[in-house]
């Protein structure tokens, strides 16, 4: 027989190695990990990306900077939003346009609608890597609405190309305020519904607290950020350390757990989703007149000479462009700079002598979404 | 600007002085670059704009220096964002660009080191900051920069057997 | 015992049979109708009125799939393990008092016979994840083997408190100790053994653990395992394990029925007594798939710790409790 005997596909040690990947349930889209096995207790654990590497960033040096703008809604697709707008973002700061209010209020409104669907689809999506089937589908009946609303103001319900370089592509109408308002007031109850249900579960809390931990410390070092660093007790969100777009003039909090462990980043993400509804009822609640994009904006987007750099907070994370620029239609480097990335990236230290379903729970707990990876 | 991220200043700029050996990186034929920046060589260490730049300290080392700085902001509890690379291909260097970012202050620093582009080597900062080795991987990928010291420099994101650099900017993809 | 015999035999086999098939393919349809509902969704509505007719799609499917035998698994085992998986199932039909006239064979030690034939299950799913030559089946294996061994023994010490309480392993002599109605159940019987609703729940736990149900499916735990000890199985291999699994709740859940719920008993008097067995066994069957769909996943090592550290001195305490109770009154 070809195959070679078992004992020859083993590890050193007493060790095997197990092959996660590229098509597992719980990878939710095509990463490998190569983890040494000591029974079932992980000995290391090797990511390997690059299975959906699109080279996004050499596509951005072959295009326009308008051409670019859909390929940002498709490097993390469930967070869309804050992906476009810190590429709008960069170019706006580096060509020194002043966005009008009205935009950045939209700007935040559909960012932070699109944070709540992001978080639901990883509330759902985790909830299945533990083995809990149904949180998902009512966690996808409330991501419908918003994409229904989302969906009536930019015609897409996914990979959103809403953001213009000085605005958005469409004002929004009192269909859409009106669906917001009641999507926040069904959201609440909502939000109750799944504490009860899910998050005082007493498997889920035994699963998750005091599993899976990632310190500050280790953050820092892997540059982790978003909900990872937030639920190892450092309050560092992008909306508030570097406030973009029209962030400073509402009131929200970080929400922070210091445990560490896979419950504190849970408990962020759900936190986080009370507090985008906050933000969308201020934004909505106080929506400024005006024009919703920068008048006399060019057809043809050009940047002047040098580097820049504009940070968003995605769901995941800090997503961040540097963009170099030569003054021509297209840019001379876009550098795009993924949150999962660097959140995949201490996967390695933080899981080593952890079980298997506890590394995956782990896992899960970063909320990864490859695309964002591999880029 | 606040007296934190000038002390920083003061200290990289120390860095910054070129040691005796590796000519500076201002050096380079200036006027041919495509970037401003690069056209008159600005100086190695400047507190720059955040509201046009997008960061507070922008500091040019020389390439065997990159660790020492990487050691600087790590004591100052700085983590790391990215590292990546930019072709320079017309003054023939390479730039290999460190972000760095503070969990706890808002404070975004940019060191950079400037290295020829045919033989694009520098010293890795990943004993420092694990968090580099994948970038540095990537950089390695897209730039061909070998990273001195790195533990794996094998294909990342691209295929396992490619020998192929698709950002340096005289790459033409396969027919 | 002259002609009528062997066709009473062959009748029973055949609906035995009939029975644990209907079942598999129905649970599996009333399963999926079930989550359906929990999750605000419809289920299977396509094939047939109300889907009725999915399970015969879904057997047509697997029936025409090809059953693949990975290279290097040790084939004969591969193939063996469903139908060891399958045959026990069956076997405990014979016993089991669907009513007072219904049942198969009437064993005077039923109950030991419904249990050494259930334990046999466990190492058919073993087999099957040690043959597929398959490092996900094989974890999947070892973790059936502990949490068998584990759950096996609270699911016994129940049993044997039960048997001090009956004193008889004849499940209709059991059933028939119930009849009085609804307060001379077993599970409520607390005169003889205040512990016995702690019984029966104990009991319900080690059953879901023991047929790999959710919250314990640790066999199969698809977002861990892939599919666990059946990673490699396809086609109908797949499908009589799957069958199987069914066939044991199915089994569990009617001892469940005879042991604590009064069997055929009826706790008003209306209908004939088949209707109140199956009318109990289908109530816990629905607790069953409730369950899965409501909870999350435990950890491995949860699932032992809830064994070893909680329900076996539990149920330790109850057959003390329950000897003691039991010996008092004759004592004076």
């Amino acid at each position: 027989m070809s195959v070679p005997p078992l004992e020859l596909i083993k590890g050193p040690d007493e060790t095997f190695i197990l092959n996660l990947g590229p098509q597992h349930p719980a990878t939710h889209g095509v990463l490998r990990i190569k983890l040494t096995m000591d029974g079932e207790y992980v000995t290391r654990a090797e990511p390997v990306p690059g299975y959906i590497h699109r080279m996004h960033e050499k596509m951005g040096e072959n295009r326009t900077w308008n051409q670019f703008l859909p390929n940002t809604s498709r490097i993390d697709y469930l967070s869309a939003m804050a992906y476009t707008h810190a590429f709008v973002g960069v170019a706006e700061r580096a060509a020194g346009i002043e966005v009008p209010p009205r935009a950045e209020y939209i700007r935040v409104i559909t960012s932070e609608l699109n944070r709540i669907s992001s978080h639901l689809v990883w509330f759902g999506a985790f909830l299945l890597d533990l083995g809990g089937f149904t949180p998902l589908l009512y966690a996808f009946d409330d991501r419908e609405k918003i994409l229904d609303l989302l969906e009536g103001i930019t015609g897409s319900r996914l990979t959103y190309c809403y953001y213009r370089f000085g605005g958005v592509c469409n004002d929004v109408d009192d269909a859409f305020l009106r669906g917001t308002k009641e999507f926040v007031a069904h959201m609440r109850p909502r939000m109750k519904l799944y504490r009860d249900l899910v998050t005082d579960n007493i498997i889920l809390r035994k699963r998750l607290t005091d599993i899976g931990h990632i310190s500050a410390d280790m953050c820092r070092r892997y540059g982790a950020t978003g909900p990872v660093i937030r639920g190892a007790g450092v309050a560092y969100d992008t909306r508030k350390v570097e406030p973009y777009s029209a962030y400073r003039e509402f009131d929200f909090d970080i929400p922070v757990f210091p445990e560490a462990d896979s419950m504190a980043r849970y408990l962020v993400r759900m936190e986080e989703i009370v507090q985008s509804l906050r933000i969308i009822e201020q934004a909505v609640d106080r929506l400024p007149d005006g024009p919703f994009i920068a008048p006399k904006m060019p057809k043809v987007m050009k940047v002047p000479p040098g580097d820049y750099f504009y940070a968003t907070e995605a769901a995941r994370g800090r997503f961040a462009v540097r963009a170099v620029s030569d003054g021509k239609e297209i840019p001379y480097r876009l550098k795009l700079r993924a949150p999962s990335f660097s959140n995949l990236s201490l996967f390695e230290e933080a899981s080593r002598g952890m079980m298997l379903p506890d590394a995956l729970a782990m896992l899960g707990s970063l909320d990864l979404v490859i695309p964002d990876i591999d880029r | 600007m606040n007296g934190f991220i000038q002390a920083l200043a003061d200290e990289m700029s120390r860095l910054c002085q070129p040691a005796p050996a590796t000519p500076p990186p201002a050096d380079a034929p200036a006027g041919e670059t495509p970037s401003a920046a690069a056209a008159e060589p600005p100086p190695p260490c400047q507190i720059t704009d955040y509201g046009k730049r997008g960061f507070h300290l922008d500091v040019t080392v020389p390439p065997d220096r990159v660790v020492d700085a990487a050691h600087i902001l790590d004591a100052r509890g700085f983590g790391i964002d990215c590292v990546t690379g930019v072709d320079w291909i017309a003054s023939g260097q390479m730039e290999v660009v460190y972000d760095y970012f503070h969990p706890t202050a808002p404070w975004r620093v940019v060191v950079r080191a400037r290295i020829p582009r045919d033989r694009a080597e520098i010293q890795t900062v990943s004993h420092v900051f694990p968090g580099a080795n994948w970038h540095e991987r990537e950089t390695h990928d897209f730039f061909d920069i070998r990273f001195i010291g790195h533990p794996d420099l094998s294909p990342f994101l691209l295929p396992e057997d490619s020998d192929f650099h698709p950002l340096r900017k005289d790459f033409t993809p396969l027919p | 015992m002259t002609i009528i015999e062997p066709i009473r035999i062959l009748l029973y086999v055949v609906g035995a049979l009939a029975f644990v098939g209907v079942n598999a393919a129905y649970l599996v349809w009333l399963e999926r109708k079930a989550a359906g509902r929990f999750q605000r969704r419809a289920g299977p509505t396509e094939v047939g009125p109300a889907g009725l007719l999915q399970p015969v799609a879904d057997a047509i499917k697997l029936m025409t799939k090809q059953l693949i035998v990975p290279p290097g698994s040790d084939e004969l085992l591969f193939r063996v393990a469903p139908v060891m998986v399958m045959a026990p199932a069956m076997m405990c039909f014979a016993t089991i008092p669907f009513a007072d006239s219904i049942a198969a064979r009437n064993i005077d030690v039923g109950l030991l016979m419904i249990f050494a034939f259930g334990s046999i299950n466990v190492m058919a799913v073993m087999l099957g994840g040690w043959s597929s030559r398959n490092k996900y089946a094989i974890i999947s294996a070892a973790r059936v083997v502990s949490q068998n061994v584990a759950y096996e023994i609270p699911m016994l010490l129940t049993i044997i408190t039960m048997l001090m309480v009956a004193g008889t392993m004849n499940l209709h002599e059991i059933v028939r100790q119930q009849e009085a109605g609804f307060w001379a159940w077993n599970v409520f019987r607390l005169a003889s053994n205040p512990l016995m609703p702690v019984t029966f729940i104990i009991f319900f736990i080690c059953m879901l653990a023991e047929t790999n149900r959710a919250p314990f499916d640790m066999a199969e735990a698809e977002s861990e395992l892939v599919a666990g000890a059946y990673t490699e199985y396809s086609g109908m291999g797949f499908g009589v394990f799957f069958m199987g699994e069914y066939a044991n709740i199915v089994i569990g859940c009617a001892i469940a029925t005879a042991l604590f719920l009064g069997g055929w008993g009826s706790p008003v008097g209306a209908l004939p007594g088949v209707w109140w067995f199956l009318a109990k066994m289908y109530f816990l069957i629905f607790s069953v798939i409730w369950i899965r769909w409501t909870f999350p996943r435990t950890q491995f090592y949860g699932l032992l710790n809830l064994s070893w550290k909680i329900l076996i001195p539990v149920s330790l305490t109850t057959l003390v409790l329950t000897s003691i109770a039991i010996k008092i009154p004759r004592m004076f």
